[in-house]
């Protein structure tokens, strides 16, 4: 019980204090995880759209593959990563490994999918009528897309919110690949792997109620966005 | 020969094998309003939603002013014409917003769009709508709200899938008014689908008489409805037919 008030307290003497380096591990954390998810929704969001909104050969194994992936286990995408990144590896010339660009590659291959898939199933619960009556009234093919998407802009930040919560708490990928370097790789989730097994419980739990409160704020953030621009 | 702004030539729809128009041969005259009359089910919407190239037929052809659509380009004729659908949907944002879309898709400037929404909400009777949510306004003022959007387009062709038909007789009025007004004001070629004959006969200058996916009868609409060649039409306007 102690662990957890002490924790707390040293959560909030941590942030209330603006200790640097909890802050610049928060920082670095949103900084990842947030890059890796604009580039999953550029990936996701579209190819979402297109296997939702068209028939075409091929759409039921996408669908299939796309739900697969849904649960790409961390450590396979880091060690997947970490393959390609490695000196030996097709694109270890990038020089990417342990760098948060690495991190940023890892989680936006996590992040892909869940995008993609959710869009998918919100693009699908758009009222068909909707897709006919842009047509009707002279959308392009792009056009009636974009009115879809529009649509279904809550079930589509829903997807948003189910692919940063997923990249903002992973560990396998970020502790392969980035290598939890002080001040360079080192995000919530590994810092709080390593403040564990030093023993470090309180600052341990400090990250973590850290972590879930930095996830709660951008959730809220998110949901509560489109409703205020109404 | 009669020119035509749209002909069909042995129109068929099928769905899974099961034939819903079969072989309609169809004159529309530009500038007139022309009915589609015929019970519930016999295959009207179908007939409007070909029309409007929102769907494929399975055989048949559609002649836009005696041309085949292969030989028109899909989007210029897309955007010559409009469907408002009997349940009217709106796109979930403003009622400013739902009128401005087809303009908006080509890339009218905004000036000219704020003039032209203003006047449809005017013509429409809903001036001061412009910011209320499309989706939270009544059955009436969200048909109203379907009707001006595809009136500021000023298309020359309209397709009206049974508009009225959960209206009270106050919307019923009024949007057979503007019915009037956009066929009289922009000379527009309208087309509607509708169960009730008396609505066609005070709208329409032609109808067709469709029953269980063929046109069994055409002509001028006062003439069809009081003197029909065909049975069928006698026992539709006795209500002996189910619908």
């Amino acid at each position: 019980m102690d662990y957890i008030l002490t924790g707390l307290k040293e959560a909030f003497r941590l942030l209330l204090t603006f200790d640097r380096e909890t802050y610049t591990i928060i920082l670095l954390s949103l900084r990842i995880s947030g890059t890796a998810v604009l580039l999953a929704s550029c990936l996701g969001i579209p190819l979402g759209a297109l296997v939702g909104l068209h028939k075409f050969p091929g759409r039921g194994v996408i669908t299939t593959i796309l739900n697969t992936c849904f649960a790409l286990p961390t450590v396979v995408v880091g060690l997947f990563v970490y393959l390609l990144l490695s000196r030996q590896g097709p694109l270890g010339m990038l020089g990417l490994l342990y760098t948060p660009g690495a991190m940023i590659t890892a989680q936006t291959i996590l992040a892909t999918p869940i995008i993609g898939a959710l869009s998918l199933v919100a693009v699908r619960s758009v009222d068909p009528a909707i897709t006919k009556s842009a047509i009707s009234l002279g959308a392009t093919g792009i056009q009636t897309t974009l009115t879809v998407l529009r649509e279904a802009k809550v079930a589509i930040l829903a997807a948003l919110i189910a692919g940063f919560g997923r990249v903002i708490t992973e560990i396998g990928a970020a502790m392969i690949v980035g290598g939890n370097i002080r001040g360079v790789t080192r995000v919530m989730s590994t810092a709080i792997a390593l403040e564990t097994g030093k023993g470090s419980f309180s600052l341990a739990l400090a990250l973590g109620i850290i972590l879930l409160l930095i996830a709660f704020l951008v959730n809220a953030g998110l949901y509560y966005l489109p409703r205020i621009r109404e | 020969m009669r020119k035509f702004i749209i002909r069909t030539h042995n129109l068929t729809k099928e769905y899974d094998g099961e034939a819903i128009l079969k072989k309609v041969d169809l004159g529309l005259e530009r500038g007139r309003i022309h009915a589609i009359v015929g019970p519930s089910g016999v295959g009207k919407s179908v007939l409007l939603r070909l029309l409007n190239l929102l769907e494929e037929p399975t055989s048949g052809e559609i002649y836009f002013d005696e041309k085949a659509l292969k030989e028109n380009n899909r989007l210029e004729l897309q955007r010559r014409m409009t469907l408002v659908f009997q349940k009217p949907v709106l796109f979930n944002t403003s009622v400013y917003e739902n009128i401005a879309y087809g303009l908006k898709v080509r890339r009218e400037n905004r000036r000219r769009v704020s003039r032209k929404v203003r006047k449809a909400l005017r013509v429409v009777g809903l001036r001061g709508y412009e910011h209320k949510r499309a989706r939270n306004l009544s059955g009436g003022e969200k048909q109203r709200v379907a009707i001006a959007r595809a009136m500021v387009l000023e298309p020359e062709i309209l397709f009206l899938d049974e508009p009225t038909s959960d209206l009270d007789p106050r919307n019923v009025a009024i949007i057979e008014e503007l019915i009037k007004y956009i066929n009289e004001k922009f000379k527009t070629t309208i087309v509607i689908a509708t169960h009730n004959i008396f609505q066609a006969t005070r709208l329409a200058h032609e109808a067709s008489f469709l029953f269980e996916g063929r046109i069994i009868e055409s002509g001028r609409t006062q003439e069809i409805f009081t003197d029909p060649k065909d049975r069928r039409i006698l026992k539709f306007i006795e209500g002996k037919i189910i619908f």
